[in-house]
């Protein structure tokens, strides 16, 4: 599924305000990890707690659901947020996208 | 395979390593072999599981992603790949170390499983010596069993 194409042409110079008021440009992002045959389990889920502070509960269920139904979202947020959460998961060889979350 | 613990957390932040020599100069020669092979050729297909793609929809923003973090995604793997292959002939470990064992092992494990062409199904009862490509399957098989206990051993070691 393809994001939406971005229109060909320069962008308004409008001043966008602070604030975050402004969904539409900046629609959150979310970071998908997808199953390989090739991650175990307890590394998968060792690196969901190192990485997002995620309880052993927590990381082991999101393993769990990538593991049954091929991916899970495991972190969202701003594009930068995004951007960093797919490097580090990609650091630690998991197999990680990112998607606008809509 | 013996019941054995390769990885021990002490509890003071250090890691006994219990390894036989064979396995050791093993995993000194695979740490070695990917170090080189990263810095030489990063762009080989052997290697293409270590830089998976961000962004599969969006061709222009996956080449900027990856510009922005290839050479890093370089840089620490072969700082990790080499940590080992000094580390490995010894007998402890501090916990700096250990975690890049364990990525390193698991990079390890994703090269040789592009080799190998492992799938799901895969498993270890099926080795047999008539397999030419035996030797790397064990090796990989090996690999897995160290990282289970290299995960085990950090989940051990008290955090406070």
């Amino acid at each position: 599924m393809s994001p939406i194409a971005p229109a060909e042409v320069a962008p308004a110079k409008i001043k966008e305000p602070e604030d975050d008021t402004h969904p539409h440009h900046d629609r959150p992002w979310k970071v998908i990890v997808w199953n390989d045959p090739i991650n175990l389990m307890s590394y998968v889920t060792f690196v969901f707690q190192k990485l997002f502070g995620y309880s052993k509960d927590q990381a082991t269920q999101l393993m769990l659901d990538v593991h049954h139904k091929g991916r899970a979202v495991v972190s969202d947020g701003p594009r930068e947020k995004a951007e960093m959460d797919v490097f580090r998961l990609h650091e630690h060889g998991l197999w990680a996208t990112m998607e606008h979350d809509d | 395979m013996e019941p054995r613990t390769p990885i021990v957390a002490r509890g003071d932040n250090l890691f006994a390593i219990d390894l036989l020599d064979a396995e050791r100069a093993l995993i000194a020669k695979l740490m070695k072999e990917l170090a080189e092979l990263i810095e030489d050729d990063p762009e080989t297909e052997m290697l293409a599981r270590l830089f998976p793609t961000a962004l599969p929809d969006d061709p222009t923003a996956e080449a900027e992603f990856q510009e922005m973090v290839r050479s890093e995604l370089i840089t620490t793997r072969i700082k990790r790949f080499e940590s080992v292959a000094d580390s490995v002939e010894g007998s402890l470990i501090d916990a700096d170390q250990l975690q890049a064992w364990m990525c390193a092992i698991n990079d390890a494990r994703l090269v040789l499983s592009t080799r190998l062409n492992i799938s799901e199904d895969d498993n270890v009862e099926e080795l047999n010596e008539h397999d030419p490509n035996a030797m790397a399957k064990s090796t990989y098989w090996f690999l897995g069993w160290l990282l289970e206990h290299i995960v085990a051993a950090t989940a051990e070691e008290p955090s406070e």
